[in-house]
This record gives C-alpha cells, sequence and structure tokens, in this order.
C-alpha cells in the first residue's frame, strides 16, 4: 500500500498568503548567507538538509482527502475534502480525460471540509467513471446534493457525468473492496463520524479523523485500543492541545497531540501520522508540535519505538 | 498513590508522590476534589511527581474547574524537568496557575 496526502488540514482550507511566502523566502536566504551555492545541486542539497519544513515546504492548505494505492485498478480515497480536486486534476493530467476509472471513497462523516471537495473534482463530471462512497452515515446522497444545490452551486449534483452510488456500512463488520479488508468504527463526533481500519497483505492502516477521546483512564479495554492493534500507520486527529481539547473545545469532536501518543503506544502502533491540523496553526507551529509530540513518545515508556509524522499534503508513506 | 497533606494556614498542601498515570490518577484526582470544597485553596506541590500522563491532566483540569465553581483557588508548583515539558507539551500552563515554589505559591493563594 501507499498513502498519499491530498488534504491534511482541519476545519476549513488554508491557503499560504504571499506574507507567508515572503517569510519563508527571507529566512531560507537568511539561512544562506555565506554558504557556497554555486549549483543547482548545491541550491537543492542546501534547501533539502539545511532548511527546517516549516521554510522549506508547507503542511499544506488542503481539507481532508488521503489516497490509499492498493495495486488494483481501482482508486481509493479517505474523504473529498479539498484535497480531492488536486487528485482528480493529477489523475487526469498523467491519464488524460478519456480513460474511465472506478473509485472507493470512504467517508468519515458528512461535515463541510470533508465533502468540499467533490463539486470540483472532474473525473464526477465525466461519464464512464464509477464513483461508490462508502460510509455508515444515512442520507449521505442528500448530504451531497445539497450541497451542489442552487443557490450555492451552479451545477447539480443529479447532472454530474459519472455513476456516483452510495454504500452503506455497518461498523464493526469486516467488508472486501477492491483487494483491501475494511472495518469501521463509531467514533466520537457531533452527528457522529467513523475511523476506518484498511488491511491488505499483512499490512494495516487506520484513517480516524475528527474523533475525540474522552476517556478518564486509559486501559486495554477502551475499544479503539483494539481497532489500532498493531497498525502500521494510525492517521489520528491531533488537532488541538490537551488542555484546549479538554477545556473550552471539549465536546468539538477533535483530540490532542498527547492523546493520540498515548492510544498509538498502548495499541503498539508503528507509525503515528498527526493530521487534520488545526487551521490557526502556521507551519513553525505545526513543527513546534510535531517536536513537542516526538519528545512525549519519548518521556512515555513504550516497549516499541513509535514513530510520529504530522501529515502535509503531497506526503507519501509506503507501507 | 501516596499523597502527602499539610495545611498552610487556610490553604490545603498536597504532595503527590511518584507517577501519576492511569494506574494512579484516580486516586489523585479523589483526593484532590475532596479537597477543593467552597472557597478553598488547594497548592499542589509536584516537586516528588517523576511524570504525569494525559488522565493525570484530566484530573487536574477537574479540579481547576471544580475550584472556579466553587469560587476557589487552585495552583501547582515546584514542577520536575519532565513534568514541566509535560506541561508545555499540553499548554496547561493557561489551565491552571504554576509557580516555581510552593513559598510563592502560597504567597499567591494568601
Amino acid at each position: 500500500m501507499l498513502i498519499r496526502f491530498w488534504g491534511s488540514r482541519g476545519s476549513i482550507p488554508t491557503p499560504l498568503g504571499y506574507r507567508a511566502v515572503r517569510a519563508k523566502v527571507r529566512e531560507a536566504l537568511i539561512a544562506a548567507r555565506g554558504l557556497k551555492l554555486d549549483s543547482p545541486e548545491a541550491i537543492d542539497a542546501f534547501i533539502a538538509n539545511e532548511l527546517p519544513f516549516s521554510v522549506s515546504g508547507t503542511y499544506g492548505g488542503n481539507s481532508s482527502c488521503v489516497e490509499i494505492e492498493t495495486g488494483g485498478d481501482e482508486y481509493v480515497l479517505c474523504d473529498v475534502g479539498s484535497g480531492v480536486r488536486e487528485f482528480g486534476n493529477a489523475l487526469i493530467a498523467k491519464h488524460g480525460p478519456a480513460k474511465k476509472s472506478r473509485f472507493n471513497v470512504f467517508l468519515s462523516h458528512t461535515h463541510w471540509d470533508h465533502i468540499m471537495g467533490f463539486p470540483f473534482f472532474t473525473p464526477s463530471y465525466i461519464p464512464g467513471n464509477v464513483i461508490r462512497i462508502h460510509g455508515c452515515h444515512k442520507g449521505m446522497r442528500d448530504v451531497f446534493i445539497r450541497q451542489q444545490s442552487d443557490p450555492c452551486f451552479p451545477i447539480d449534483f443529479r447532472k454530474l457525468g459519472a455513476t456516483i452510488e452510495f454504500v452503506e456500512l455497518e461498523p464493526g463488520r469486516t467488508y472486501e473492496i477492491d483487494g483491501l479488508s475494511v472495518k469501521a468504527i463509531r467514533q466520537n463526533h457531533p452527528s457522529d463520524s467513523y475511523g476506518f481500519r484498511f488491511s491488505k497483505n499483512g499490512k494495516s492502516m487506520v484513517y480516524s479523523t475528527d474523533s475525540e477521546h474522552k476517556f478518564d483512564v486509559l486501559t486495554e479495554s477502551y475499544p479503539f485500543v483494539e481497532f489500532f492493534r498493531d497498525a502500521d500507520l494510525l492517521i489520528f486527529d491531533a488537532q488541538y492541545s490537551l488542555a484546549d481539547q479538554i477545556s473550552v473545545k471539549e465536546d468539538w469532536g477533535h483530540s490532542s497531540n498527547m492523546v493520540a501518543v498515548e492510544l498509538a503506544q498502548l495499541a503498539r502502533v508503528k507509525h503515528l501520522v498527526m493530521y487534520h491540523h488545526e487551521p490557526v496553526f502556521d507551519d513553525r507551529m505545526i513543527e513546534k508540535v510535531l517536536g513537542e509530540t516526538r519528545r512525549y513518545a519519548e518521556i512515555n515508556e513504550s516497549p516499541q519505538k513509535l514513530i510520529v509524522s504530522s501529515a502535509y499534503d503531497g506526503l507519501e508513506i509506503v507501507l | 498513590m501516596e499523597i502527602g497533606e499539610r495545611r498552610d494556614g487556610n490553604i490545603l498542601v498536597l504532595r503527590p508522590v511518584g507517577r501519576i498515570d492511569n494506574d494512579t490518577s484516580p486516586d489523585f484526582q479523589s483526593r484532590l476534589l475532596s479537597g477543593l470544597t467552597a472557597g478553598a485553596a488547594v497548592l499542589v506541590d509536584f516537586s516528588a511527581v517523576e511524570y504525569i500522563s494525559s488522565a493525570g491532566l484530566r484530573a487536574l483540569m477537574m479540579g481547576s474547574k471544580q475550584s472556579k465553581a466553587a469560587n476557589g483557588k487552585l495552583a501547582v508548583a515546584s514542577l520536575g524537568p519532565v513534568v514541566k515539558e509535560i506541561f508545555e507539551i499540553s499548554r496547561f500552563a493557561m489551565v491552571v496557575q504554576v509557580f516555581d515554589t510552593p513559598a510563592d505559591a502560597l504567597a499567591a493563594l494568601r
């Protein structure tokens, strides 16, 4: 499996403004002072090795969308936030509009940031494409119709060229879809959300966003420990600090980096990717939180080393 | 868990010892909440605490909420290096008043 992040931001897309870009250029030029960067190779090495990611890149601004490349013929996506627009465009740039494809979307829930990219998903306009949207919520189709209704959007959902089907899944049951074993779990979020565990060839990935964990004491009996058990990759909603999660933002339906580490370590997850970044955070803050989270993973006693990353648009992880 | 207890005037000083984690946080929470009666001032001296998990911090948050609701005061002091790091990571300094020493905290709570 190859996991590719097209949208990592929580709640709303956050494009970089010119001030943020200019600040990165300025920092890079300051860091380059006195260095001999007289070839493209030397410049590339400087960017890759000397600059922090918050300067050389960005965690990105698209809302939730993650692709799972299974090696099969069909495409698999988790959520269709604004990141799905770029996924669709990349696909058409690669294969052209004539190639007909089948897509399996797994929808965590129908909040806007998780579906807002769909009206701009070009393959949905092309006859012959088949898009199957899997999820555990009832009434998913109505939500997609509402999103693309006058006066909010000019093209009615029912007039899209692709064949679009909605498939209701039952949490706790295992399904075989495009060579993947898939199981869903209900999560604590306003109007509910669902996490998905995908397994293939002995590797497993869990997509668990928009999920608030409210345990008083974390024990093996907490259902998410079993759901995350031994996962090779856990994509986890770590939008808030712990203080925010359990005070002013309690019951907003999101979790924290500390809870992410504790759950991942208890479940013996190998790689934790923090996801659904707080839109208020700039790249520097996300990088700071990443450093702190790695430190918390060190402080906690765990028999197995936990790799901790922060998702960014364009990140690829091979399992 | 072992929780030392003394009074400094009207202020209750709790001194937990060891780790405040999944095993011990229920004890810590129970003792903390029972001390936070109406109008009470409570200082938690962290000098003998090696580690605190999210469950321990959640207990502290409950204490903070109860204290505010009861017009009381809650402060912590003497964080060791690891606990201090965890307070920074969790942003808990925004939840509860943190002092370098018990003397500083007691002066503020009086």
